[in-house]
């Protein structure tokens, strides 16, 4: 077995420290307690407190557990709280783009399909709550892909299925996919899942920058795109709404 | 939710609601330009007294007003009209020379007057009134509230007598200020309103004399009826005066109304359903008044013009989506009103178990206050993710018990259940729903009903749009969830549910 890593031992050890008994100690009293030089224990407790696990008192010097601690346990965003915020902007967007909409979250290495939006034309329609996508091939799939590290390497390990003869499999050219995906904002994906659909997506972030979804429309291509590329308006509009969906859960969490 | 690729002209609505006032901007296809709103002090003197300031709520009025055309960027020359949707049957009386009110308004939830309503029915009991009016004698109407505030303040009925009082509900006090208050203000309300005091008479559509003599009303009090489109009067006076004069004010309706109009139930038989604390269901039934047996209300749904007036039939149902928060904060089962989807998504089904939520008795179409909660069927298998679904069926269910009462009523069998309101977002209870109901279920893509439902009757009034065509056409579906649950399963949980239903009633043994 390999030997552990000392520095995070001693760094387990401060935290275990300051979490019971007397909850403000000063630098003496930590390094006393575990047997450390006071330069030793200064160094690990400034790396903490820059990872925000620990907290300084400015007047007193005393050092208390960090905010950031607390915050571990609870940055999980129930998607069903994702929708409830999502509603109205989602159908905006449907109602702007003449598109339907679509949001989807990272889920057994796809795109699992928490809300959906009609396109507005009175057409007969089914609502997809519930059906998975690719991750590797549609808008959404690739801009979790893009921002989600879990769903980056999840679509790297994966068969990535050819579904039309537009579809990028090989792994250079699908990394390349999501650094324009990552530098533009948003990504695209023109006849790449299914033949006649192109979709548009970008990412919904939480409060604190963690990406937490994908939203984005999807429809027939002619309407989508002009002279092969996604119409500039439709792109806006997707990422005007997946900017307010992230603004509203920004917001707090009620 | 400003949207650069709006242009105008626009019409205003004021949703003049029981915790806030709000107010939107619409463009011509029913998209929301800008919004605004503004909270006011829920007052409670004693327990079951609950009261708004009437100065607060119509300073907050012309603040959202404002505030809302200042977002939407536009001026007067870009609003063609503006429109009230209110809360129902919340009770004001001022001074007709000085503007000021004589009271507090008395909240709709307010319970004050039920000793009054039990004394009012004599021998023949809550029914007295109701084959005129559509209501049972209950303390939420307006009538018995104002026949109170005579009562009970010193001077005020010699004032009403001598005419210089005015009674009104909030569709009432917003439309005498707007058109200039003391300076000629207009005393008017919809029919829609004045269906919910208890003093109109729903085939003539006007007060009826015995009625309102009967309860103790005086009449010289009572505003004008008018139909729930049309123009009223203009914005005068004051800042929102100088801000957009010369607007006209042009529609009125309850916020249930409205809503049913918002979602364009123009036809027979068409039906909405506002999913939000509580839950309220309309039926439009035509230009039929039909007493109901079933133990609903009967009530206006809206009138145009000069048009024949439109009826509904409404049940309500206490305790839906305060179900959720009660597992919330009560229970805290969960962190967020959203998670309880979560929860419930953990199992197949409700694992045996069934919540009546007959917190404080069972209303429509059941009307016993003698009944108390109940979660029935417990095992050692139950989980807290059975009993979420429970919660989540308990507001199915009781959708259930109204549509059926509405069709044993109307003779119309629901063919669609148009929904709105906050807990629409929840994927699993629509599905539910579609299920129990066995029809489709149905959610437009503006969530925000009850306003566009006053800025629509507003804009046909002005001839911003020419006809309910316009609006049908403007309608957009969001979201529909298809029945997929057997005839057998529905059947059986049904007949579970009002087994459930049973075991609450008579919990309370001495119900005067």
């Amino acid at each position: 077995m390999a030997r552990n890593i000392q520095s995070l031992e001693r760094a387990a050890a401060m935290l275990r420290l300051l979490a019971g008994g007397e909850r403000r100690l000063g630098l003496s009293d930590i390094a006393s307690s575990l047997g450390l030089a006071k330069g030793t224990a200064h160094g690990i407790l400034r790396t903490l407190q820059q990872e925000g696990f620990v907290e300084q008192e400015p007047a007193s010097g005393r050092y208390q557990l960090g905010a950031e601690l607390l915050r571990l346990g609870t940055t999980y965003l129930d998607v069903h709280e994702l929708r409830a915020r999502a509603l109205v902007w989602t159908d905006d967007l449907a109602r702007s783009s003449g598109e339907s909409v679509h949001l989807g979250v990272l889920h057994q290495r796809g795109v699992l399909i928490v809300h959906h939006v009609f396109r507005p034309d009175d057409s007969r329609q089914v609502l997809e709550i519930g059906a998975m996508q690719p991750l590797h091939s549609t808008a959404l799939g690739k801009v979790l892909s893009a921002y989600d590290p879990v769903a980056h390497s999840e679509a790297l390990e994966s068969e990535r299925r050819a579904f039309t003869d537009r579809t990028v499999c090989e792994p250079d050219a699908f990394e390349n996919v999501l650094d324009l995906t990552r530098a533009r904002g948003y990504a695209a994906d023109i006849e790449e899942t299914w033949e006649g659909v192109a979709s548009v997506a970008a990412p919904i972030h939480d409060r604190r920058r963690m990406p937490v979804g994908s939203v984005g429309i999807t429809g027939a291509v002619e309407r989508l795109c002009q002279e092969g590329e996604l119409r500039p308006e439709l792109i806006a509009a997707v990422r005007d709404c997946a900017r307010a969906v992230s603004r509203d859960l920004g917001a707090g969490r009620f | 939710m400003t949207d650069t690729h709006t242009a105008g002209p626009f019409i205003a609505a004021i949703d003049q609601g029981t915790t806030s006032s709000r107010c939107i901007v619409f463009d011509r296809d029913g998209r929301i330009v800008a919004v605004d709103q503004k909270e006011h002090e829920q007052i409670f003197p004693k327990p079951g007294w609950v009261e708004h300031d009437a100065n607060e709520i119509w300073a907050n009025v012309q603040e959202v007003v404002a505030g809302a055309v200042r977002k939407a960027g536009v001026t007067r020359d870009d609003i063609k009209a503006i429109g009230i949707t209110n809360q129902r049957e919340t009770t004001l009386v001022w001074d007709k020379n000085t503007g000021e009110p004589v009271h507090n308004a008395i909240v709709w939830q307010d319970t004050r007057t039920d000793a009054l309503c039990r004394e009012l029915g004599r021998n023949v009991g809550q029914d007295r009134f109701r084959r005129e009016t559509g209501l049972p004698l209950a303390s939420y109407f307006a009538g018995p509230k104002a026949r109170w505030l005579l009562d009970n303040v010193d001077g005020l009925r010699e004032r009403a007598e001598a005419g210089d009082l005015l009674f009104g509900t909030m569709d009432t006090w917003v439309i005498w200020n707007l058109t200039g208050g003391v300076n000629g203000g207009k005393h008017v309300t919809d029919v829609t309103n004045a269906s919910r005091t208890l003093l109109m008479s729903l085939r003539t559509l006007q007060w009826d004399e015995k009625i309102c003599e009967s309860i103790g009303v005086p009449p010289q009090m009572l505003p004008e009826i008018r139909s729930s489109a049309e123009v009223y009067g203009e914005i005068t006076g004051g800042p929102l005066g100088e801000l957009l004069g010369g607007i006209p004010v042009a529609s009125a309706l309850g916020d249930q109304q409205a809503a049913l109009f918002g979602q364009t139930c123009f036809d027979e038989g068409e039906t909405k359903s506002t999913y939000g604390t509580g839950t309220f269901m309309l039926m439009n039934t035509g230009d039929k008044v039909i007493n109901s047996y079933s133990g609903l209300v009967t009530t206006v749904g809206y009138q145009i013009g000069d048009q024949k007036p439109v009826y509904a039939l409404e049940g309500s149902i206490a305790v839906t989506g305060s179900l959720v928060q009660w597992m919330r904060d009560q229970m805290g089962l969960i962190s967020t009103a959203a998670e309880i989807e979560t929860l419930a998504m953990q199992v197949e089904d409700n694992g045996g178990a069934y919540f009546v939520p007959a917190f404080s008795g069972l209303f429509a179409p059941y009307w016993r206050s003698d009944a108390r909660g109940v979660i029935a069927g417990l095992t050692r298998y139950v989980t807290k993710a059975h009993l979420a679904r429970a919660v989540l069926e308990a507001t199915a269910w009781q959708t259930r018990e109204i549509a059926d009462a509405m069709t044993k009523d109307s003779g119309v069998e629901l063919t669609t259940l148009k929904v709105d309101g906050g807990m629409t977002s929840n994927n699993l209870l629509m599905q539910t729903l579609a299920d129990f109901l066995d029809a489709p279920v149905v959610r437009p893509m503006v969530a925000e009903t009850t306003c566009l439902g006053a800025a629509y009757a507003a804009g046909l009034a002005v001839g911003f749009w020419n006809s309910t065509d316009d609006l049908r056409a403007n309608w957009r579906r969001a979201a529909e969830w298809t029945p997929r649950m057997d005839a057998d399963t529905r059947d059986r949980e049904y007949k579970s549910w009002l087994k459930a239903v049973e075991r609450t009633m008579g919990w309370i043994d001495d119900e005067s």
